[in-house]
């Protein structure tokens, strides 16, 4: 197994940069995703030390807020907007096209670890809809076609 | 006047393409060496439209929509160049106005799509941080609350309670340190209005909230906004940033002995953090779960001090109060509620965007006239409003004036301005299920009722749209419905039934072909439908080749049938055929 140590000294880099209180918590989290792509285990234990707070308290707030994630996440996350205009336009079937040509279901990484598959509530696009969001790029007002477009797309990036 | 061109550059315009676009044309304008300016603005509401160009010339303003980089050229050339505008991709010109503003009444936007958001310079030439002028030097706070109090502002967050009122109890509060928050969550599915706003004009914002510091005594705050908005962010950051180099913020303001600061705090993704006492435990660095009321946050509200939430919407209708007066605003809406609303008006519409409206427009002239009708000109079944905690109401109240009261009393909700219309393709039984499973996942856990029922009304639901309900259910339903609202300690619980309410009310019919005659009219539910190939098919094997478990066979230039036993109803047959040729019973 590799070793902690470097995230544990990355993560009190981060941490140094913040009060010792309650209500750093939430900013805190969000600064150590934002640098790892997610929170392994040792981020929350140097938290929870740093706040001298319980690292059940620590979990308990990060598995409480959808925006964190305890997983790495692959080269390319894909949100499926699901907000009520892009759901009574076939969000449903826009998500299952994705894990049909992913070969994943939502939540999940491919193994080849390309692409991570979210549904999420909404986006705020929803006179484009159906929408799906890859990485900081919307794509809206799909159809399968387009959705196989946007698929290889991304796909052709890595090659 | 010079000619100048502003293109649309909110989160809904760059979706669209607008980056490509703003490219397109800056790097033609240089080529051509034209000395024109180009200013990215925010949304101006035509989200139906996007990427769009506004061109100023002396003639008066021309606006572009739908424009592709492929376009962009022949704009330049044509318009900037020689003068001539390109006829088919005008939406609006001086000659031919666009009537999707008609009914509209622009106060909350009326800097949107016109100003540039990340300078401060052009907010303040279109009037902006005057009203703040006015109150520092001419009003004392509680002259100010009275003048809110008589704008017969309400609440734009959904409850719409008199802001007025608010900011006394806040102000009347016994202590030294108060605090001022702006509900920036906007968590709803289906709402953009408080994004949208935050993009195209913060200051607005960031003016109203210094304002009501003032009235209130506060010299602290945070504005609480979704981390998913990261363009809104930016913009506040910025326009935090400027506000504080011209003293509109910091210490002493305008030279006075006020002073007030304003941070920002990113939400991580909670619903439930939309509720007032949720927000500030999240803020605290807690787990964003309500508590009882009272104490009331302008008793003990964050970091136990007394404290004033308004949202986003709210706040920017300050600065407008203030400057036109409190007569003005309250002549404009209903006699109890002053002012207009914001909507984000989307689903099967031709027009979608955001549109603000004077308080008491009714439904169809919102749907009809500025959102054009229904898509593809199918049968209008039902408008949603007001998200999870709403509900759909029929044809029948297309004239109902959106108002609080009228349309709480309908059964829906003003909400926070989400509106979103249905055709005769959507379920209703489907759509209460898809609120009840949005609702059952957001709740945070605290109230039995709330945990547990919503999850009971998911399953009878998830019965329903099977097929396998019983009448039984029903009554079931409506059981968890009335404990669900009264036993839960906020707005989340409380609401999370009126989906399914409404959808009863007005739409029973469709749960009782559900379960009676196991069919779904609008074609939804899987379970009850079938999909056959009619004799029209031209055996283009599109459907075939689309199929995801190879369901379906036939020869090229022949009709192509569908194996029952392998159909797991998706429907992609449906959405590829060129011809029409699938038919859903």
């Amino acid at each position: 197994m590799k070793s902690s140590q470097p995230k544990k000294e990355k993560t009190r880099e981060i941490l140094n940069s913040f009060t010792s209180e309650e209500s750093s918590l939430i900013p805190m989290l969000q600064a150590c995703q934002k640098h790892f792509g997610y929170l392994p285990r040792v981020v929350m234990e140097e938290i929870s030390s740093y706040l001298d707070m319980p690292l059940s308290n620590v979990y308990g707030v990060t598995t409480f807020y959808a925006q964190f994630r305890l997983e790495p996440l692959g080269d390319h996350l894909v949100k499926v907007c699901h907000g009520t205009a892009c759901h009574v336009r076939g969000a449903d079937k826009i998500n299952e096209l994705l894990e049909n040509e992913l070969g994943i279901k939502s939540g999940e990484t491919t193994p080849d670890g390309t692409f991570t598959l979210e549904r999420v509530a909404c986006l705020g696009c929803c006179s484009l809809a159906p929408v799906i969001m890859v990485d900081e790029t919307a794509h809206g007002n799909l159809d399968r076609d387009k959705v196989k477009a946007v698929v290889e797309k991304y796909r052709g990036d890595d090659k | 006047m010079n000619t100048k061109v502003l293109i649309g550059y909110a989160s809904c315009g760059i979706a669209a393409g607008a980056g490509e676009v703003d490219r397109a044309l800056r790097s033609r304008i240089a080529k051509r060496s034209l000395d024109i300016e180009i200013t990215k603005v925010g949304c101006v509401g035509m989200c139906h439209n996007e990427p769009i160009i506004e061109i100023h010339d002396p003639n008066g303003v021309y606006v572009y929509g739908d424009v592709e980089v492929s376009d962009v050229d022949e704009i330049v050339e044509s318009h900037l160049v020689e003068g001539v505008p390109v006829e088919e991709k005008l939406i609006s010109s001086p000659e031919e106005s666009y009537d999707y503003f008609d009914v509209q009444e622009k106060i909350v936007l009326r800097n949107s799509g016109v100003i540039d958001p990340e300078d401060i310079g052009d907010y303040i030439d279109s009037g902006g941080y005057e009203a703040l002028k006015k109150v520092l030097t001419e009003m004392s706070p509680q002259e100010v609350i009275d003048e809110i109090k008589n704008s017969n502002l309400r609440g734009r967050g959904g409850a719409g309670f008199p802001t007025g009122l608010k900011w006394q109890f806040a102000a009347n509060a016994p202590g030294d340190e108060k605090y001022i928050i702006c509900n920036a969550d906007e968590g709803d599915p289906g709402a953009f209005m408080d994004r949208s706003i935050l993009e195209g004009d913060p200051h607005a914002v960031l003016e109203g909230m210094i304002i009501g510091a003032y009235a209130i005594g506060a010299s602290d705050s945070y504005i609480y906004c979704r981390a998913e908005y990261p363009l809104a962010l930016k913009r506040l950051d910025i326009g935090i940033e400027q506000a504080k180099e011209k003293g509109f913020l910091g210490e002493n303001i305008l030279g006075t002995d006020f002073s007030f600061d304003i941070h920002i705090k990113e939400g991580a993704g909670a619903f439930v953090c939309g509720e007032e006492t949720a927000l500030m435990h999240s803020i605290e660095g807690e787990r964003g779960m309500p508590r009882p009321r009272p104490p009331f946050p302008a008793q003990k509200g964050l970091f136990g001090k007394p404290t004033n939430i308004n949202n986003v919407e709210t706040w920017a209708n300050i600065p407008w109060i203030i400057r036109n007066g409190a007569e003005e605003y309250a002549s404009i809406g209903t006699e109890r509620s002053g002012g207009t609303k914001v909507f984000a008006l989307a689903g099967k519409i031709k027009r979608g965007g955001l549109v603000e409206v004077p308080i008491g427009t009714p439904l169809r002239e919102i749907i009809y006239n500025v959102g054009g009708g229904i898509d593809e000109d199918l049968e209008f079944k039902a408008v949603q409003l007001g998200g999870p905690s709403g509900g759909c109401l029929p044809a029948e109240y297309l004239d109902t004036p959106v108002d609080y009261e009228t349309l709480t009393e309908a059964g829906a909700i003003m909400g926070s301005g989400g509106m979103i219309v249905m055709d005769e393709c959507d379920c209703m039984v489907n759509v209460a299920r898809y609120f009840l499973d949005f609702t059952q996942k957001e709740s945070c856990g605290k109230c039995t009722f709330c945990r547990v029922g919503t999850k009971r009304m998911l399953e009878i639901l998830d019965k329903f749209t099977h097929g396998s309900g019983t009448l039984e259910d029903i009554e079931s339903i409506k059981n968890l419905a009335s404990n669900i609202k009264a036993y839960s300690l906020c707005g989340l619980g409380q609401t999370a039934p009126n989906p399914v309410l409404t959808t009863l009310r007005y739409f029973e019919h469709e749960y009782y072909d559900h379960l009676q005659e196991q069919t779904c009219s609008a074609g939804v539910c899987r379970e009850l439908i079938t999909f056959t190939i009619t004799d029209a098919c031209v055996g283009c094997t599109r459907c075939a080749s689309e199929c995801p478990t190879e369901a379906i066979t036939g020869e090229r230039g022949e009709q192509h049938v569908i194996d029952q036993e392998y159909c797991i109803k998706c429907g992609a047959c449906h959405d590829v055929c060129p011809v029409n040729a699938v038919e859903v019973d």
